[in-house]
């Protein structure tokens, strides 16, 4: 296994159930209520006036408790409060998965920053995890922002949700550039083609040739952000659909035990103002376009599975944190997910075909991150105190001497 | 011929001492910053104070540039109209440069450049120096002729002034301190222009230095923007990003270099701070709110272009409440503007920047001393007051040297504000509310992701939000948050560094800020020498204190002095005192230039009625600066 310089997103100090209180205790079997409860009323995790004095609850060994993961928080745990968006909405499906992918994987919600930008799917943070800070910053620049929370503490897990306005428009450049510098982020981009909250508008990822709402096409060419991504050097890209969470949740999985920026462009059709005929990003076209590349298996570091390996057919990355995804070759293209070219020739042989082709496009696990380009101490920046920070006094006295004479 | 008479008369003048103003004319790019700072600091080595300014185009290479070294026995700090001594190396300038010369002067130029016409003044004394053709026939290195030719008038300035050749080798040392190799070489050049006047001219003019005592002993020569630097060093800043502009670059990049000789582990070569190039002005106080966000100190550099895109990120600071250092070294606006001269512009958009009801603390350093203060001070205010707080310097502050004391060593801890920790969660049973106003004082508790307790998360948002951070769109909700943020601005006047008054009895106030102050001093020396005693308030922070208030409503009349067109800090007292805004008078300086006492003094005693405007007149035709708005003059 790899020693890596940094904590895994569950490596951090392990959430102990003493300091979650008694509704937050994991319960035994048959008692979810008490945690749905907690989860249901909260939408910022700071008003319930019933957190104190867990050290008084039985603590349980998690191990025991029946729907734990293996921090010992229960799936209920991972939840947010209750979405705001329409039913039907492929950014619930998304956020579903997510809670899934957190809690099989055990992300200590402590260290978890949940970071948006503006509009339908930069709203989601607040439908998962409720336990865990979250910021809905302002449109197309939740990069920079996550860049600086993780300066300012390497231990924290991002993940920032994006739309492809808040990526491919207002924000493409800071896409860009948190690519370039390979910020260590789950980058979720819910990608329907149109402006959901000012009602429709086309975004720059519509296809060319896709009919709006009004029955007005779209005359531009498309920006394909996974193509983009690949071509600005990133280390992690991926495209799945919303409705497939057997794709999803392990694409979800390996993005959190990657290091770097790890791009997933998910198709999430948008129920209200791009889900009719003509459309190339409706569920009914999505469905019948999508084009798996391969089956993946993600198999965390802390599980030693030996799965059947059929050589040839199935190819395996280690990922930083030990972990491993397991790719099993399904379409009829050759990919090798390690390289970049072949990357880049699957995209576009699946845009020339019309097809959605999903699964990890891009793969490379030891590329460095910006914490270590920086070469920042493994200690959060935040936390360092005047005697560290602060040259010594004759340090400074030989500093102020050098500028007189 | 009356002129001749009157060179005659300033050839019979004793000699002018340590009391002139040296203006060199040259190209940029062509290396005379070099020589500009080793006669700057081999002045300063002989214990005569000096105010250098350094007038540079936005170029590479090509557009004419000026610098001036100013010397007064006072020690005074502003610039002047005054030109005593030129070294005139630019031929496109050439024309103007003669013009500005005071009567008297004495004029070095490059020996083929015309006298004749308007370049023919009767009343200065000329010293040509071959200096061209002394580079083309002497100096064998065509890579360095350039640099070297340049070389060659330090050592004409150094004959004229009669600064001795040891000092002018001392400076040239210090100079290239990190390039010894260079000292023999670029000697050579400067003992060949002092050669040349020896063996050609005879001194005419009556300007020269000597060594004097009392004034800066113990002092140093710093630039504004490496006080800054040096005040986020000392600070704590562990995060900086920024973006390049004129003229705030040199802050970061001063950082970076103080960054690895004081943060860096030599042992494993980490560094506890992050400084980021960012993409854009965007990026690098997006960089700054996330980073205030998740708990480190942390700030951006830029000037106006820059401030106007980081307006958006500025409101986020300030409705989610969130630490942010922005240091803005301001320079001429509106627009690219002109990039490399000085402005006190962007004051009154930084007061309420962003769109919506916003106030922003800023601090107003007027001196290298407390670029250096405010900027560590701005870390502990951003953190107590969890709001973006700005620190407003200018080009003039930022890169231009200043004499100084040595900077203290910091003796207080930081300040790191309200920040909760898992235990204090536990203690308060989970039982807090990140926007509640728990103690009066109109500033929340906050904590920091990575916190260990269930309790400790909160939601982050520009939109509106209750007191336990939930969403909210109810009007009570909103119009209660905007009331708790106003109090919390209130607040600040109880944090923010308190204005510097000076009494001298009078009915008539002086209002100043910034690098505006050094004017001011000398102005009101000058106005009571013309019988117009003065008392002086300089303003170093926003929001106004109670001082500010004091002061005006105890006086007649104020003359607010500021460095912009539109009287911008002038606004803001009206706005704050209206039932005493008939007393304030503004007066404006606006041509990019740094102001001169001459525009104070022209015109308060011009509106005091104790002077006429002719006799103010500046040589720039700069009318607009005698000017006094307010109400009722």
């Amino acid at each position: 296994m790899s020693t890596p310089s940094q904590p895994r997103p569950s490596d951090v100090p392990r959430v102990d159930s003493a300091q979650i209180g008694p509704d937050e205790v994991p319960p035994a079997e048959g008692q979810k209520r008490a945690i749905s409860h907690a989860s249901a009323n909260s939408t910022s995790g700071v008003d319930q006036p019933t957190n104190g004095n867990g050290g008084s609850v039985a603590t349980a060994s998690r191990a025991t408790v029946s729907g734990a993961n293996r921090i010992g928080l229960l799936r209920d745990f991972y939840k947010g409060s209750p979405t705001t968006l329409c039913a039907g909405c492929g950014h619930n499906a998304i956020t579903n998965h997510i809670v899934k992918a957190f809690y099989e994987y055990g992300v200590n919600p402590y260290y978890l920053a949940k970071m948006s930008g503006i509009g339908c799917s930069s709203k989601a943070p607040d439908y998962f995890v409720s336990r865990s800070h979250g910021f809905n910053s302002v449109h197309g620049r939740m990069p920079s922002v996550a860049t600086g929370a993780k300066l300012a503490n390497r231990k924290l897990v991002l993940v920032g949700i994006s739309g492809d306005g808040d990526t491919a428009s207002i924000g493409l450049g800071q896409y860009c550039h948190m690519i370039r510098r390979n910020l260590d982020m789950v980058y979720i981009c819910e990608d329907n083609g149109v402006y959901g909250l000012t009602k429709g508008q086309f975004s720059a990822t519509a296809d060319l040739g896709s009919i709006q709402k009004g029955g007005k096409p779209n005359e531009y060419e498309t920006i394909d952000i996974c193509g983009l991504a690949i071509e600005l050097g990133a280390s992690f890209v991926a495209r799945s659909f919303s409705g497939d969470g057997k794709q999803v949740v392990p694409l979800i999985q390996a993005a959190l035990a990657h290091r770097g920026a790890a791009v997933l462009d998910i198709i999430s059709p948008c129920v209200t103002f791009n889900d009719h005929e003509g459309s190339t990003k409706s569920y009914a076209y999505v469905k019948e376009h999508d084009i798996e590349i391969q089956d993946l298996d993600f198999i965390p570091y802390y599980e030693n599975i030996q799965a059947d390996y059929a050589e040839g057919e199935t190819a395996d990355v280690k990922l930083h944190d030990g972990s491993h995804v397991r790719l099993r070759k399904l379409a009829r293209e050759e990919h090798d997910a390690t390289s970049r070219i072949s990357a880049m020739r699957v995209i576009h042989e699946a845009r020339q075909k019309g097809e959605l082709l999903t699964g990890l496009l891009y793969v490379n696990p030891k590329m460095k991150d910006l914490c270590e380009l920086e070469n920042l101490p493994e200690k959060p920046l935040k936390d360092f105190t005047e005697a560290e920070l602060r040259p010594s006094r004759h340090e400074f006295d030989a500093l102020m001497a050098e500028f007189a004479n | 011929m009356l002129a001749t008479e009157e060179l005659r008369a300033t050839r019979q003048r004793p000699p002018v001492v340590n009391d002139l103003t040296f203006m060199a004319a040259t190209i940029n790019g062509s290396g005379s910053q070099s020589s500009n700072l080793v006669i700057t600091r081999a002045l300063f080595m002989m214990g005569i104070p000096v105010a250098p300014k350094n007038v540079f185009p936005s170029n590479i290479e090509g557009l004419p540039t000026w610098y001036y070294i100013r010397v007064s026995p006072q020690a005074y700090q502003a610039r002047t109209d005054d030109v005593h001594v030129l070294v005139g190396l630019n031929p496109t300038t050439w024309q103007r440069d003669v013009q500005a010369v005071n009567p008297g002067g004495a004029i070095i130029h490059e020996a083929t450049y015309p006298v004749v016409g308007n370049t023919k003044r009767d009343d200065c004394v000329y010293y040509p120096v071959p200096f061209h053709k002394m580079g083309r026939d002497n100096i064998e290195n065509a890579d360095l002729r350039k640099y070297l030719t340049n070389m060659i008038y330090v050592g004409a300035v150094a004959w004229l002034l009669d600064i001795p050749m040891e000092v002018i080798e001392e400076s040239l040392a210090h100079q290239f301190r990190r390039k010894p190799k260079a000292v023999p070489l670029n000697m050579k050049s400067i003992q060949m222009g002092y050669d040349y006047c020896v063996a050609n001219h005879t001194k005419q003019d009556p300007f020269k230095v000597a060594r004097m005592q009392g004034k800066i002993e113990g002092k140093m020569l710093i630039e504004g923007n490496q006080a800054v630097a040096l005040g986020a060093l000392m600070g704590g800043c562990t995060v900086a990003a920024w973006y390049p502009i004129t003229p705030s670059s040199s802050v970061c990049e001063n950082l970076e270099a103080y960054a690895n000789r004081f943060r860096k582990d030599p042992e494993t070569g980490q560094r506890n701070i992050a400084i980021i190039q960012a993409e854009d002005e965007l990026a690098a106080v997006g960089m700054v709110i996330g980073a205030g966000w998740a708990g480190a100190r942390a700030m951006t550099s830029t000037s106006g272009p820059g401030i106007s895109l980081m307006g958006e990120f500025t409101g986020l600071g300030y409705f989610a409440e969130i630490p942010a250092v922005i240091v803005d070294i301001q320079r001429m606006g509106p627009s690219t503007g002109l990039p490399t001269r000085t402005n006190q512009g962007d004051i009154s958009f930084v007061h309420g920047l962003s769109h919506g009801d916003t106030r922003h603390p800023m601090l107003l350093p007027g001196t290298v001393e407390e670029a250096y203060e405010f900027t560590q001070t701005a870390f502990d205010l951003a953190e107590r007051l969890q709001t973006p707080i700005f620190v407003m310097s200018d080009l003039d502050l930022g890169m231009n040297l200043w004499m100084a004391d040595p900077f203290q060593y910091p003796e207080r801890p930081f300040d790191r504000g309200k920040v909760l920790t898992a235990e204090e969660l536990e203690r308060l049973n989970g039982d807090w509310g990140r926007y509640r106003d728990a103690d009066g004082d109109g500033i929340p508790w906050r904590t920091t992701p990575g916190t260990e307790h269930p309790a400790a998360a909160y939601f982050t948002r520009g939109s509106g939000h209750d007191d336990n951070a939930r969403y909210s769109e109810l009007p009570e909700v909103w119009a209660h948050m905007m009331d708790r943020l106003k109090k919390k601005y209130l607040s600040a006047k109880s944090f923010v560094p308190k204005p510097i008054v000076e009494s001298a009895g009078s009915r008539i106030g002086i209002l100043a800020y910034g690098t505006t102050h050094h004017a001011v001093v000398e102005a009101r020396e000058q106005m009571n020498a013309r019988g117009l005693k003065t008392d002086y308030m300089r303003i170093r922070a926003t929001p106004f204190t109670d001082d500010v208030v004091d002061f005006i409503t105890s006086h007649d009349r104020v003359y607010v002095i500021e460095q912009n067109r539109d009287g911008q800090m002038y606004d803001l007292l009206r706005l704050e005192m209206e039932a005493h805004q008939d007393k304030l008078k503004s007066v404006r300086h606006y041509d990019g230039t740094p102001i001169p006492a001459a525009v104070v003094v022209g015109a308060v005693l011009v509106a005091e009625g104790k002077g006429s405007k002719s006799e103010f007149e500046r040589p720039t035709g700069a009318a607009h600066a005698l000017a006094v708005e307010g109400s009722n003059s």
